[in-house]
């Protein structure tokens, strides 16, 4: 394609070349032709094969504007008439070369981009950025290459499922970037065919590669980092074995999940995880509010056997006899004097108020 | 000039005719691309890799064929492939190879195209009968084992003969296929998980039982610590606390209602008798 805009621009330059001579000879022609008649001198010039063109129209008005100062001064008219319509044509012809020239020689190469010169179709060298001054067109050809700009590549998708097989065999559901960038212009342009599609199947292999040797647990958790490190290298090594020029930047894992077919296994384990703290929680604040108690009843205990030790009949006595009263105020007591009299028990009575004692 | 003055058709026609020879003698070569030049359909010449840029031929009796010299890729379709125990895999591979020696890819097969589909079912066979050898758990990882070395290596061999060096042979994808291996995987994935919840619950229970026996271990070692240094005096002092608790009504006021029977002789009324 290239190639043919370039044969293209050659071939509009060999015509714009060429419209000098064909220009020439009615001009010539023309610079005859005035003196022998100052109205007929119009009819060579509109029978030119112009005829139709839109040049053509400003081309009579200024002939007609010409042939108006002729009648007043015909020696100095006819000079001023024929030449200036010549030299506009050459002039026009060469401003176009010019401004070609100027554009085609001149690249301006901007801080990021590098500017690699072929010549005529061969590299023959490279541009660093400012600007660069090569032949013109057809002859040189620049192609800029931008070498700062990192470009992304995205594998695996939210949307949709990219299963990976694991080393223990499972399955994860993986997506993730890679970040590149051109470090060499000239092996990026002239040693792959089609680099972004070398990247991308580059990158699938290398992170499959890696997922396989690691487990399932890994690849989603503590792993990552290790993974994307590894995987960076790989690919790096292998696009430099193809001479790529690329450099990748990096590599991020943004998914590694369980395929969702297995998904409600996996929250089972989790709440399992949390089943089983909360088992653990359970069991240790029953822990520490037993041992709180047994200390606590420990040292009420010594406490009291430390006064006890020290007048031991006395605080017994008085022990026993507060709990008794303490116990005997608020129960019913039946005091059986004589030791003749046969206890009568009202069963009814204790009956009627079983039910309640025996719901305590 | 005169000449050119009487005949303008036949100068112009002449003109474009010199124009058109010069063109077709003339083959501009890019740095991607080497060629393979024939006369009358016999190759004679190689524009390679030091040849770029402007070449000459023999007008109309020389035509030229353009070989990209780029490495190019060479994917493959889906390959099936079976492992020792008898397991399958789905196996989606990529080679990366070079024209090296265009004029035996130009008699061999024309173009690069052809070579590839030609190239493409060796690739798979190849494939399928390296990894064949080996078992299931291998296959994930073939590049361990240097299989992919040994499939780059059998491949170029055949690829000499289209003038093809291959660079690199690489798997892009290893997957189950679907249906029954991928849903027997999906199976195995979730019991594996399921043990692994119940294994964490029970380790859970199993850790919370050792916590409370260590607490009650603990609080008996207190209590008998406690206790034992009289456990006469204990004897009474628990009884005590123990008829508080069974016959007074509780801090909510409820509690059995009680009634008490006392013989004379009980040790509470020693001084009640008067004696």
């Amino acid at each position: 394609m290239t190639i043919f805009s370039g044969w293209g621009a050659r071939g509009r330059a060999l015509f714009s070349d060429n419209k000098g001579p064909w220009g020439a000879p009615p001009g010539s022609g023309g610079g005859n032709e005035p003196p022998s008649g100052n109205e007929p001198a119009g009819g060579p010039w509109g029978d030119t094969p112009r005829r139709g063109r839109a040049p053509v129209s400003s081309l009579d008005d200024f002939l007609k504007r010409s042939r108006g100062r002729l009648g007043g001064s015909p020696g100095g008219g006819f000079n001023l008439g024929g030449r200036p319509n010549r030299s506009l044509i050459a002039w026009a012809a060469i401003a176009v070369v010019l401004l070609w020239l100027l554009f085609t020689t001149m690249h301006s190469i901007s801080g990021q981009e590098r500017g690699v010169v072929t010549r005529f179709g061969r590299y023959s060298h490279t541009l660093s950025p400012g600007i660069g001054l090569t032949l013109p067109s057809p002859i040189d050809r620049v192609q800029k290459i931008n070498v700062e700009d990192i470009r992304e590549v995205n594998l695996g998708s939210a949307a949709e499922e990219t299963l990976m097989l694991t080393g223990d065999q499972n399955l994860i559901d993986i997506a993730y970037q890679v970040r590149w960038n051109i470090r060499d212009p000239e092996q990026y342009l002239y040693e792959l065919a089609e680099p972004e599609d070398t990247i991308r199947q580059v990158a699938e292999s290398a992170m499959r590669q890696i997922i396989s040797q690691v487990g399932l647990q890994d690849a989603m958790g503590v792993a990552r980092g290790e993974i994307e490190a590894r995987v960076r290298d790989e690919m790096q090594q292998t696009l430099d074995s193809y001479r790529s020029g690329v450099v990748i930047q990096g590599v991020a894992i943004r998914q590694a999940d369980p395929p969702s077919q297995v998904n409600d296994a996996f929250k089972e384990v989790t709440a399992a995880q949390q089943k089983a703290q909360t088992e653990v929680n359970n069991a240790n604040s029953y822990a520490l509010q037993l041992r709180q108690i047994a200390q606590g009843e420990a040292t009420a205990f010594d406490k009291v056997y430390e006064q006890y030790k020290l007048a031991p009949e006395v605080t017994r006595r008085r022990m026993y006899y507060e709990t008794m009263e303490r116990v005997l105020r608020n129960v019913d007591k039946t005091v059986v004097e004589t030791p003749g009299v046969t206890p009568y028990l009202p069963l009814g009575e204790i009956r009627r108020s079983a039910p309640r004692t025996g719901g305590q | 000039m005169e000449i050119v003055r009487r005949h303008p058709i036949a100068a112009g026609l002449l003109g474009f005719i010199l124009l058109i020879t010069m063109f077709s003698s003339v083959i501009v070569l890019t740095e991607t691309n080497q060629a393979v030049i024939s006369r009358f359909g016999k190759p004679v010449r190689i524009l390679g890799a030091e040849q770029a840029g402007i070449n000459w031929r023999i007008p109309f009796a020389e035509s030229t064929i353009m070989i990209d010299k780029r490495v190019r890729d060479l994917d493959m379709d889906k390959q099936q492939v079976l492992s020792t125990d008898q397991r399958r895999l789905e196996v989606d591979a990529f080679a990366r190879y070079r024209v090296v020696d265009p004029l035996r890819l130009f008699l061999s097969a024309r173009s690069v195209e052809q070579a590839e589909q030609q190239l493409k079912p060796i690739l798979g066979s190849q494939l399928r009968n390296e990894l064949g050898k080996r078992p299931f758990a291998s296959l994930l990882s073939p590049e361990r084992e240097g299989a992919m070395e040994n499939i780059r290596t059998g491949l170029n061999r055949l690829a000499r003969q289209y003038g093809v060096e291959i660079v690199d042979v690489r798997i892009k994808k290893a997957d189950l296929p679907s249906g029954t291996p991928l849903e027997s995987a999906f199976e195995r994935m979730r019991t594996a998980r399921q043990q692994e919840a119940r294994s964490i619950e029970a380790e859970g229970q199993k850790r919370a039982q050792i916590i409370r026996a260590e607490a009650d271990a603990d609080a008996a070692r207190i209590y008998a610590a406690a206790f034992g240094k009289d456990p006469d005096f204990y004897e009474f002092y628990r009884a005590m606390q123990s008829y508080q608790a069974t016959f007074l009504p509780n801090a909510q006021g409820r509690g059995g209602q009680t009634n008490i029977i006392l013989s004379p002789n009980n040790e509470y009324l020693k001084e009640f008798t008067g004696r």
